[in-house]
């Protein structure tokens, strides 16, 4: 709402005594009908939306499994397979919370990526982007809660492995870990305070999101060319034209959704978790969920000390850095241009950061040995090279392109000329 | 307060700074009970020790047991994996503690400080986790015939101790005693 005014208008007798009392459709109105966007924004720009309605998909499923499931270490597991196997369409509401979580990440790692592309967390909106990552946090803690809930092998491995980070402290690491677990081991008192944790923290990152969106509607939309909005004709209002659009999107990645939980219900799990967790027997090879991969690449590649730190205490700080830096994101890229469009260096080296993030991915699916780990520790170097030297320095001593005067000079330059008239529906259908 | 700026602390600014004080010792003393219940409760931290029957365990042959929700690994070694044990100068090793809850906590890492007793060199008795991450190791794996951890390469000798891989620690030895020739206490 950088505007300030309202163009709400109350018609029937109804809304204009609502209005009077709790200007609520006014705050809806203003904020996702009559709301301005720039008139150049992309499919890129459609995962913010996706995002919301898969927070509420993973809600209104994770509410119904919590009917049909019992924490307990004695029937935990049984319970999840009665989910499958009795409750009437148990089958169903399980496979799309458990491949929404998927579908969450993967959503929320293009939405991250857009953001890293077009400069989305430069002045004025460092808030909305440290917002941003306090949610990608929440939301790995909520998914790193749930996956033990089923109590198979990878949920009681997995536990044991990530709650075994905090070990890695010096003498407040012990403590940390029993203050956890409830426990010296994984065990019943764990998996009831992951429950109780697991149904808390999606309505913590529905407080965090509303925050997102009111610090996103205080400063606007970023957009393609970077460029902020400057007059009417540089937006259009977010109904139809945003929300159909976010539709259109969110049908396309509702269809991939689908597929998967229709067709390959069970390719991003681990069969491992079929079995039910035993506190004596380790399965030969760990590995979390696809979402935590490079992440878990990254604390695997410290196999060496550095000074007065061992290797287990540098990987759990390397891992956990790994999110920390993306708080510092808005204040380590100097340059002026904002979108990685008019900036031919960093765009190429952000292309070199999402393939390395990938093969980050795909190494901590391999075992820790050989190449894999001389990989892993170049892509950890990239990683924080990327951050750490590439952004500060190329804002220095990159020449950006000549950037547009205005969003609505960029969107004519593109469809050559300009023949049709600024403001009517000209632009919003093709694409910036 | 900005007209009495240049005046003396009043009665007032000592109840307000009071009353700062009040409530966050009273913020701290509410949130307490909600930390603390996350501890491990008194039905698990209960003195849990546990006496095992290792009579049928003959050279060369290993029994787990559980305590404290965690494996135990009894052995009997080998002559041959009690030579080797021996056999490691102290300045191999990556961990020169010896990790023994029955020992002062900087007794080195020699074979001897690693198993149950002077008589009972051939008994090794450790708590089966991983000091990486928990993982639980392999017996009789890895680079050194000991144990192998399999979650992220950790070897460990036949005394238990981390010779290869990213874990920090010698298995740890849990507080043990033999009370017959055939029973061990653990805990």
């Amino acid at each position: 709402m950088s505007g300030g005014h309202s163009s709400y208008t109350p018609n029937s007798g109804i809304e204009k005594w609502f209005d009077a009392r709790l200007p609520l459709p006014r705050l809806l109105y203003d904020s996702f009908v009559a709301y301005p966007v720039p008139r150049n924004l992309n499919y890129a720009y459609a995962f913010g939306g996706i995002l919301a309605i898969m927070l509420v998909s993973q809600i209104l499923t994770g509410v119904v499994l919590a009917m049909h499931y019992a924490a307990s270490t004695g029937i935990a597991f049984n319970s999840v397979e009665k989910i499958m196997r009795d409750v009437n369409s148990g089958w169903l509401l399980r496979y799309l919370h458990s491949n929404g979580a998927s579908m969450f990440f993967l959503a929320v790692y293009i939405h991250i990526f857009r953001g890293l592309y077009y400069g989305s967390y430069k002045a004025p909106r460092e808030l909305l982007w440290i917002l941003g990552v306090i949610i990608l946090l929440l939301m790995m803690a909520t998914a790193f809660m749930g996956y033990v809930l089923p109590w198979g092998q990878m949920s009681f491995w997995g536990a044991t492995v990530i709650t075994g980070f905090f070990t890695a402290f010096p003498i407040i690491g012990d403590p940390i870990q029993q203050l956890l677990l409830g426990g010296f081991a994984v065990d019943n008192p764990t998996l009831n305070r992951f429950f109780s944790l697991h149904y808390l923290l999606p309505f913590m990152i529905a407080g965090v999101v509303v925050l997102h969106v009111w610090a996103l509607h205080v400063t606007g939309q970023t957009n393609p060319t970077g460029i902020e909005v400057k007059s009417k004709t540089d937006t259009v209002a977010f109904t139809p034209y945003a929300t159909v659009k976010d539709a259109f999107g969110l049908v396309l990645f509702l269809i991939l959704f689908a597929y998967f939980v229709f067709y390959l219900p069970n390719f991003m799990g681990h069969p491992d978790n079929y079995i039910q967790a035993d506190s004596l027997k380790t399965p030969a090879h760990i590995v979390p969920e696809w979402y935590f991969l490079p992440f878990y690449a990254m604390l695997r590649a410290i196999t060496f000390n550095i000074g007065p730190i061992n290797s287990k205490l540098g990987g759990v700080l390397t891992m956990f850095g790994s999110i920390a830096i993306l708080f510092l994101v808005p204040w380590l890229d100097t340059s002026k241009v904002r979108s990685a469009v008019y900036r031919p260096w960093y765009k190429l080296f952000f292309w070199i950061f999402v393939a390395n993030a990938i093969m980050l991915g795909w190494l901590g699916s391999r075992p820790a040995e050989g190449l894999y780990v001389v990989f892993s520790q170049l892509g950890t170097a990239y990683y924080f090279g990327f951050f750490i030297v590439l952004m500060p320095l190329l804002g220095l001593v990159e020449t950006p392109r000549r950037l547009p005067n205005s969003i609505t000079e960029a969107v004519l330059a593109k469809t050559k000329g300009g023949g049709r008239p600024v403001g009517v529906t000209a632009a919003p259908e093709t694409k910036g | 307060m900005s007209a009495h700026d240049k005046t003396e602390p009043t009665r007032r600014d000592f109840l307000y700074i009071a009353t700062g004080m009040a409530g966050v010792v009273g913020a701290g003393a509410f949130a307490w009970p909600f930390i603390d219940q996350m501890r491990p409760d008194a039905s698990t931290l209960a003195v849990s020790s546990i006496e095992v029957d290792v009579s049928a365990v003959q050279p060369g042959m290993s029994l787990t047991v559980k305590w404290r929700g965690k494996p135990i690994f009894i052995r009997n070694r080998t002559p041959k994996e009690v030579e080797e044990a021996k056999a490691v100068a102290l300045g191999d090793l990556k961990d020169p503690i010896a990790r023994n809850a029955n020992l002062p906590s900087d007794a080195q890492a020699t074979d001897a400080d690693r198993t149950a007793s002077k008589e009972k060199e051939n008994w090794l008795v450790m708590v089966g986790v991983c000091t990486h991450l928990g993982c639980i190791p392999l017996g009789q794996q890895g680079d050194f015939g000991g144990w192998f951890c399999p979650c992220h390469g950790s070897h460990y000798d036949t005394a238990g101790r981390i010779r290869k891989g990213p874990a920090p620690e010698n298995l740890a030895i849990p507080p043990l005693s033999f009370i017959s020739d055939t029973v061990v206490k653990i805990g």
